[in-house]
């Protein structure tokens, strides 16, 4: 029994560190982000024309293939993303006339995609961009299950198969340019800056102009604040959005669950090893009282 | 065993060892029995699919889609797989931990068994790879995503993979007639089982926690916090209806190797495992009666998911957990039988239910498997099958291990 004792306080002991560790890992992620201010785009669909100059310049920018010409926003048609384009333009028709809206990746302050990698192929940079890196990733397709704005996109039809999505032009951002499609908007509805500033522009400009804006910031609180913010004149139900999209990060689904994982792999050996010896012990007696 | 006879052996160690490997690789039995008839057809166009798909593409085999990355090889493959898998866990928890010698006739089938499901159904996840050489990252790589529950998943199998492989190792050396190593490997046996079990508890749950940042994606009514605990709990009687299952096929296929004493203990285990599968029935159930009171889902009890969900919950948990207790009650082998297909069905629905059916439910365009995707499919399990019967005519695994290897 000494031992078994002796492995249950090993098992306290270690638990205590496991849960300790745990703790501390939620703190310095949150101090992260107030050492270093992420980049951020802010989209103004008041000032968005639809003229598909940013899916041209994003398609440069990556050498994808240039734009369908047939395929143009309307209202009442959804355009995507997919393994080929990474940014699209789609029109809706509202309760204040056609509204364009830009789709892309949203650069989520705690990505789930990212969260969701295992081999950190898809990892949020500290300048904001959330990247996909190539001789890392294996292709399991994790990250598009858990992205709530279906924004990672598979080559389905490749055998050495990339993910296609977004990546804020990081390349460019780190030589200190404007991603493509910011610099290429010729109405001037894309700004690029710290997120910071964006919100505050944001907020500005909804503040001079209380008649044109619907007053929220998509993005700054959805999905625990996103990279992208976005300006609408109408509620943003009416252009497609994704409003059932939960405020809270989403890794904090699965955190309580990896919490939970440390100290199970320290209790439980412990308490198996106890019931083993514990009946083993019992078993013997009984034989003995039988012979 | 005299010295002399010793060095003797030693001589002749290498020949000898390879004649016994040469001797023991072919196939033993009638090539024409229907299985084989049924199977070799379906590996072969099995294997020219897989080849395709590395050639080609993911999309050149599945339907696969941007909304619905993971179909059917994830989905039953590998979650219900596992799932299946889960009867290792529980009978070396009852024989090692509990003690319960009554089960110890079936450890060795079962350890197989579910080492023999891990290999091929979590090998089953590199087909669905897009970048399958880049598998050892998150092992070797300095690129731990350790933020990830598939990280945790994809570590698990590995080691479980190691330990069961330890667990049924001391049959292998019976086998091969090594004395020393069975002596070392039978020690390692407790050893491995405790570390089986607590990476069964947490992969199995992490399985299910692998879903849970498809909050909006999952139906309602499948969706919950709950999602792990209840992935660990029908893992419980999933595994446990294998056993049973799989128990009453090789009982007839094997019956030859199986000896008197065992054929009688045989009908006392599947009642004691019948009455395991009675309860954890039973706490599944509550569980997810918990879990639909606490997502508040009334409202979606009328609708077609909802009558879906209560085909599952009457149908495939309430009906087996009352067949499962009639029939312990009445000793009725027959209906522990079936009450095990049920459940296994209710298991299979269950696990589609969350990864296929209930994913996108509400998606233009919803997910169907192509028949390459269940062809392959059936390539794996039959591959394993004869792997199976390949290891069974040759190892000690139904039949008694040789006098040597006794316990005192």
């Amino acid at each position: 029994m000494s031992i078994n004792r002796r492995n249950f306080l090993k098992a306290l002991g270690l638990t205590g560190v496991a849960v300790g560790t745990g703790k501390k890992l939620s703190a310095s992620s949150v101090k992260k982000e107030n050492i270093k201010e992420f980049y951020a785009i802010l989209y103004d669909s008041t000032l968005c024309a639809g003229c598909q100059g940013c899916e041209w310049e994003c398609a440069l920018a990556h050498g994808l293939p240039d734009p369908d010409l047939e395929d143009i926003p309307e209202a009442g048609k959804i355009r995507k993303t997919n393994e080929n384009r990474r940014t699209v333009i789609n029109a809706f028709s509202t309760s204040k006339g056609e509204v364009y809206v830009k789709n892309s990746c949203k650069h989520c302050n705690q990505p789930a995609c990212s969260a969701a990698c295992l081999t950190q192929a898809m990892y949020k940079t500290e300048e904001g961009p959330v990247i996909w890196r190539d001789e890392k990733c294996m292709g399991c397709r994790y990250c598009m299950v858990s992205c709530p704005y279906d924004i990672p996109k598979f080559e389905y039809f490749s055998s050495n198969p990339n993910i296609q999505k977004c990546d804020m032009c990081f390349d460019r951002v780190k030589e200190g340019q404007l991603p493509a499609c910011v610099e290429g908007c010729p109405a001037g509805a894309l700004t690029f800056g710290t997120r910071k500033e964006m919100i505050a522009e944001a907020r500005k400009r909804i503040n001079d102009n209380p008649d044109m804006y619907y007053d929220h910031i998509y993005g700054e609180k959805e999905a625990g604040g996103t990279g992208v913010l976005y300006l609408s004149p109408v509620p943003f139900e009416e252009l497609g959005f994704n409003t059932e999209v939960m405020d809270k990060p989403y890794p904090e689904l699965t955190k309580g669950f990896l919490y939970s994982v440390p100290s199970i792999f320290v209790l439980w050996p412990a308490i198996l090893l106890g019931i083993h010896k514990a009946t083993n012990g019992k078993n013997k007696q009984l034989e003995e009282e039988n012979e | 065993m005299s010295n002399s006879d010793i060095v003797l052996n030693r001589e002749n160690d290498r020949s000898s060892v390879w004649n016994f490997l040469v001797r023991e690789f072919k196939p033993k039995g009638k090539l024409f029995t229907p299985f084989n008839i049924i199977s070799i057809p379906v590996i072969i166009i099995g294997i020219i699919l897989i080849v395709i798909r590395f050639a080609k593409g993911l999309g050149a085999v599945t339907n696969l889609t941007q909304e619905t990355p993971w179909g059917l090889w994830i989905g039953f493959d590998v979650v219900t797989g596992v799932a299946f898998a889960g009867g290792a866990y529980v009978i070396t928890f009852m024989v090692y931990i509990l003690n319960l010698k009554k089960y110890h006739t079936i450890v060795r089938v079962t350890v197989l068994n579910g080492f023999l499901a891990y290999v091929f159904y979590a090998g089953a996840l590199l087909l669905d790879l897009g970048k399958p050489w880049n598998v050892i990252n998150p092992i070797i790589g300095n690129s731990f995503g350790v933020s990830s529950v598939l990280f945790l998943v994809a570590w698990h199998f590995l080691l479980y993979m190691i330990a069961e492989l330890i667990e049924f190792s001391p049959a292998i050396a019976e086998w091969l007639g090594a004395r020393k190593a069975r002596k070392i490997l039978s020690g390692m046996t407790l050893g491995a089982v405790i570390l089986g079990i607590t990476l069964s508890t947490l992969h199995q749950s992490g399985l299910g926690a692998l879903y849970l940042m498809a909050k909006e994606k999952i139906h309602p009514l499948w969706y919950s916090e709950f999602i792990p605990i209840l992935f660990f709990v029908s893992s419980i009687f999933a595994g446990l209806s294998m056993v049973i299952f799989e128990g009453s096929i090789s009982f007839k296929v094997f019956s030859d190797q199986i000896s008197e004493k065992n054929h009688k203990s045989h009908h006392d285990i599947i009642h004691g495992l019948a009455k395991i599968c009675t309860i954890t029935l039973f706490v599944y159930f509550f569980l997810q009666v918990l879990a639909f009171v606490h997502g508040k889902n009334y409202e979606y009890l009328n609708t077609r998911m909802g009558h879906w969900y209560l085909v599952e919950m009457i149908g495939f948990v309430l009906l087996p957990m009352t067949l499962f207790f009639y029939s312990y009650r009445k000793r009725n082998l027959l209906l522990i039988k079936i009450a095990a297909i049920v459940t296994m069905v209710g298991i299979i629905i269950n696990r589609l239910n969350v990864t296929v059916i209930g994913y996108n439910w509400d998606s233009v365009q919803h997910y169907y498997p192509t028949w390459k995707e269940i062809v392959v499919t059936l390539t794996i399990i039959f591959i394993e099958i004869w792997i199976f019967r390949w290891i069974i005519n040759r190892m000690p695994v139904l039949r008694d291990a040789p006098s040597w290897a006794k316990d005192k």
